[in-house]
């Protein structure tokens, strides 16, 4: 395929203006030694109907769609309504740049700003911005926004937030002067706060919490968050599985200073881990130091209302070094499914999607407790997923029902050697009850 | 044009445009008891499917877009998106799949990563790449992450970065985050780095040299090979901005130029659509040598089957928690193979020959500071038109009434009132001509009616908007009809 709109004649014609023979002449400014004198090695061109066959070929390979899975852990399988695919495939949205021309981008900016609107409705902040990365870069740049504004060199870090964004942060701080401590986990699987409460100081910026945490275990937020007050440092809460928000209380009534997470779940399907979508919200008198790009209400000179990005100062482009974050791009077109995703459901609908996950995740971790050799592992209330402990060897259990095409959840040992013979099972609304009783059923056959 | 409200502004109470299946448990109510419930969510819509779609309809017929005509915005290589391409990443195989699924049930995303990653490696003449980062800013900052982590190996981290006056505002903002304080290097006439105050600049405790090439006035490094011995004679790296690579696909390599760390952005030179600000993708390419601190999990063969390998003990880590943006680097891979060799070089010479063409037809009625050879892009500026109290936002705003997105403003921050702009390949003569024109049309309007520029855009949507009054009171969210006060 080629992509080209020129014709021979119309090249010719734009050479005669430039003053040129041959397209070569404009390329003469890289010296010899440095022009590739050869063909690239890459396959020769393939028109569309060999790419879909190439693609189908290699799809081929992926065979986990046959399998019946309970997998979660920062990705979550949700229903997504058909309105999401279809509105937000127009060009109008997938074509263009970020809007810089509020004039010819009022589509984009406008959703912005609901899209913020509905992430401070669901977390109960005052501003929230248009998207980050992913969950993992959301909580990395809470942890940098929490030090400029403290200054402290401590930031504390629970244990079950996400590991991989606790991977995250790491390589973010990395190379500045921010050392971070870990906060046990208790046998509810919550914050241990005695250790929160011996590890908090003065010398602490923040504490980053994240509910429901990593074993599926809704926090303690407000404890937490006056514990956290109390030494004046920032409570930041991660919310890795946001279709909890539509029934659990939001993190900012809860005294949460930030809250920042991973919006997969609102209509972005699993897609191998990306694109997601972050979202982060505040206070609003943190509003300078927040990152990211931000939509803001306005009028034009007519006195009509309109959007704008605004408060680009904070931004790379205005103040390079100093800018609150070198973001720019984001994941604006993952934020427009969002909110489509909301905007559908809307206010019932969303509630009843977390109920119906809160209540098959606690059919399922019943019906699973009632197997010998199965145990629950953590007291704490759920949303959607729970920690199992198994007496059997673990990895022949699940190799056995890999031949039944069932991926029964994550073995979580490989992030916790003290949690060896544990699995986290995820169960949400797209499980129908046959499919739960046929985890139990196979589960009950090989353990 | 029916002017679209606010979602929120519609909502009515009990509407509804989604249902889910009846619960098919036994519901239990006991499982609430230790859960901090909520109340209803407040504000939140009520409405039904047909109002979704309407409201989204609308909306998306106020912006303009790629697929609606030419968007000569600089440096954000605004191409045609395939369509193909959309339609190869939403195969069920790709989107359907758990990234924690074990790999011999994915063996299809792992080809398609590691093929992407030596497609890459060659297009570039590097030696390895990461694909995780989310954007070319996370690249930026991996890059530098592993400029940094090699440093500290040898035993000094050092200080500095060098940056050159031409740079976009990202790479200054990245290399802070990596912990590095940074030294700018002064343009000369010809728009390139001078190399005598490069070889001044450059001693031990600088880190790298951050550049861009073809820079983002569209000029070539000429000196690239001598700048890069200079850096690497006192033990810098050079880490190059390679967002923009039309310029080069298939004519020249980064790799062969001694660049040590490069980011690319698919989201510009291979095609995947920018979907309004993102989602994008920003691979890492480097050279051998800094290959053992790629973030992990690094994909590898063994035989016959693709597998993760966690273990590179001198990794930086993660930058994202997954393997990046994989559907969009499905697209750029469906892009790369639907181009092939010839095709990508093709990319490159009709990037030039539209630039050029366009510098041509323009240089007569636009300023231009620089005279040195274009690439991919030129940067006219507002000097002429300033003579009549016209600026370039004005021109920028009255491109709109002739239905042209406007060039990039806010930098290169070098040339004063700059319009850069950059037609990419995919553009038609009659669609180059459509600007040439328009822009000819405006150059005359700015001597004989400055006011219907300075009061442009007179056709669209909305007008010129008061952002002073955006960014003094900000309005953030909607509230009812409250402001929120700072």
């Amino acid at each position: 395929m080629s992509y080209i709109s020129l014709s021979d004649k119309d090249k010719k014609e734009m050479m005669a203006r430039i003053g040129i023979s041959s397209v070569d002449e404009l390329f003469l400014a890289i010296p010899e030694n440095i022009r590739l004198r050869r063909e690239l090695s890459i396959p020769s061109s393939l028109t569309e109907i060999e790419l879909i066959h190439r693609f189908k070929k290699i799809a081929e390979g992926n065979t986990y769609k046959d399998f019946l899975s309970f997998l979660g852990g920062g990705a979550y399988p949700h229903v997504i309504p058909y309105s999401v695919d279809y509105l937000s495939s127009r060009g109008e949205f997938v074509s263009p740049y970020t809007p810089y021309q509020p004039e010819v981008s009022q589509g984009t900016l406008q959703i912005i700003f609901e899209f913020q609107t509905l992430i401070c409705q669901l977390t109960g902040m005052d501003i929230a911005n248009a998207s980050l990365y992913d969950g993992a870069s959301g909580a990395a740049e809470a942890v940098l926004m929490a030090h400029r504004l403290k200054g402290r060199p401590k930031v504390l870090v629970s244990q079950t937030l996400h590991p991989q964004y606790q991977k995250v942060i790491k390589t973010y701080v990395k190379n500045l002067e921010i050392e971070i401590g870990e906060i046990k986990y208790s046998e509810s699987g919550g914050v241990d706060f005695k250790d929160l409460k011996e590890k908090l100081d003065d010398r602490t910026s923040a504490v980053v919490i994240q509910s429901p945490n990593f074993m599926g275990v809704v926090e303690d937020i407000e404890k937490i968050s006056e514990m956290t007050h109390s030494l004046e440092a920032l409570s930041i809460v991660v919310v890795a599985e946001a279709a909890s928000l539509g029934i659990l209380e939001a993190p900012g009534n809860l005294g949460a200073d930030i809250v920042t997470g991973e919006g997969q779940s609102f209509g972005i399907p699993l897609s191998f881990g990306g694109p997601y979508l972050g979202f982060m919200s505040c206070s609003k008198e943190f509003i300078r130091q927040f990152p990211g790009r931000i939509a803001g209400e306005t009028k034009d000179i007519d006195g009509k209302r309109g959007f704008v990005l605004t408060l680009s100062t904070r931004e790379q482009h205005i103040r390079r070094e100093r800018a609150t974050s070198n973001i720019c791009t984001n994941q604006a077109l993952c934020a427009l499914r969002a909110t489509i995703f909301l905007e559908t459901l809307g206010k019932e609908g969303l509630r009843e999607l977390a109920f119906q996950n809160i209540q098959k995740a606690s059919y399922a971790l019943e019906k699973l407790t009632q197997i010998k050799g199965i145990e629950r592992k953590f007291s704490g209330s759920i949303f959607n997923e729970f920690v199992l402990d198994f007496s059997g060897d673990l990895n022949k259990i699940e190799h056995a029902l890999r031949k039944k095409n069932v991926l029964a959840g994550m073995n979580i040992g490989e992030f916790y050697p003290e949690l060896e013979n544990c699995l986290l099972v995820c169960v949400t609304d797209i499980h129908r009850k046959e499919e739960i009783d046929l985890l139990a059923a196979s589960l009950e056959e090989v353990v | 044009m029916i002017r679209e409200p606010l979602i929120f502004e519609i909502s009515g109470k009990g509407k509804r445009a989604f249902s889910l299946p009846a619960l098919d448990v036994p519901e239990k109510q006991e499982i609430f008891k230790n859960l901090p419930l909520r109340s209803e969510i407040k504000g939140f819509p009520e409405v039904s499917e047909v109002e979704i779609v309407r409201h989204f309809t609308r909306l998306s017929r106020t912006n303009y877009c790629v697929d609606e005509g030419f968007y000569p915005l600089g440096s954000c290589t605004m191409k045609y998106n395939p369509k193909i391409n959309e339609k190869i990443a939403s195969i069920l195989e790709f989107t359907c799949t758990h990234p924690y699924a074990p790999f011999d049930l994915v063996q299809g995303n792992l080809e398609v990563l590691k093929t992407t990653e030596e497609l890459l490696a060659e297009i570039t003449g590097m030696d390895a790449f990461s694909l995780q980062p989310a954007a070319g800013a996370q690249g930026e900052l991996l890059g530098m992450m592993l400029i940094r982590a090699c440093l500290e190996e040898r035993g000094n981290p050092r200080e500095i970065v060098l940056i050159p006056d031409s740079a976009h505002g990202t790479n200054p903002s990245s290399a802070h985050i990596c912990g590095y304080r940074v030294q700018e290097i002064k343009s000369n006439e010809e728009g390139t780095i001078e190399v005598e105050d490069l070889a001044e600049h450059m001693t031990e405790d600088v880190a790298a040299l951050m550049i861009t090439n073809p820079n983002t006035l569209g000029v070539f490094e000429v000196d690239i090979k001598k700048v890069a011995e200079i850096v690497h004679s006192k033990g810098g790296f050079i880490y190059m901005d390679g967002a923009n690579l039309n310029a080069l696909v298939g004519v020249s390599r980064p790799g062969d130029m001694d660049v040590d760390v490069i980011h690319l952005n698919l989201h510009k030179t291979f095609s995947t659509p920018h979907g309004g600000g993102g989602p994008g993708s920003g691979p890492v390419g480097v050279k051998r040598e800094l290959d053992p601190y790629l973030p992990v999990p690094v994909i590898g063969k063994n035989q016959n089957e693709y597998v993760l390998d966690f273990d590179q003990p001198k990794s930086v880590g993660r930058v994202h928690s997954f393997f990046g943006n994989f559907l969009v680097v499905v697209k750029a891979l469906s892009y790369i193979l639907s181009l092939g060799s010839r095709g990508l070089k093709e990319v490159a010479e009709v990037a030039v020959l539209n630039s050029n063409y366009i510098r041509k037809s323009l240089e007569k009625d636009y300023h231009l500071k620089y005279t040195t050879p274009t690439f991919h892009e030129c940067v006219f500026s507002d000097k002429f038109q300033k003579e009549h109290g016209v600026h370039n936002i004005d021109i920028a705003k009255r491109l709109i009434d002739y239905g042209v997105h406007p060039p990039t403003m806010s930098f290169p921050l070098i040339v004063q009132g700059a319009l850069m702009t950059e037609p990419t390949e995919t553009e038609s003569k009659r669609d180059l001509d459509l600007f040439i024109d328009a822009m000819k049309q405006i150059a005359k309007e700015a001597k004989e009616d400055p006011e219907v520029l300075k009061s442009a855009p007179h056709t669209s949507y909305v007008r010129r908007m008061d952002e002073t009054t955006a960014a003094r009171n900000p309005v953030l969210k909607w509230d009812g009809g409250h402001k929120i006060e700072e």
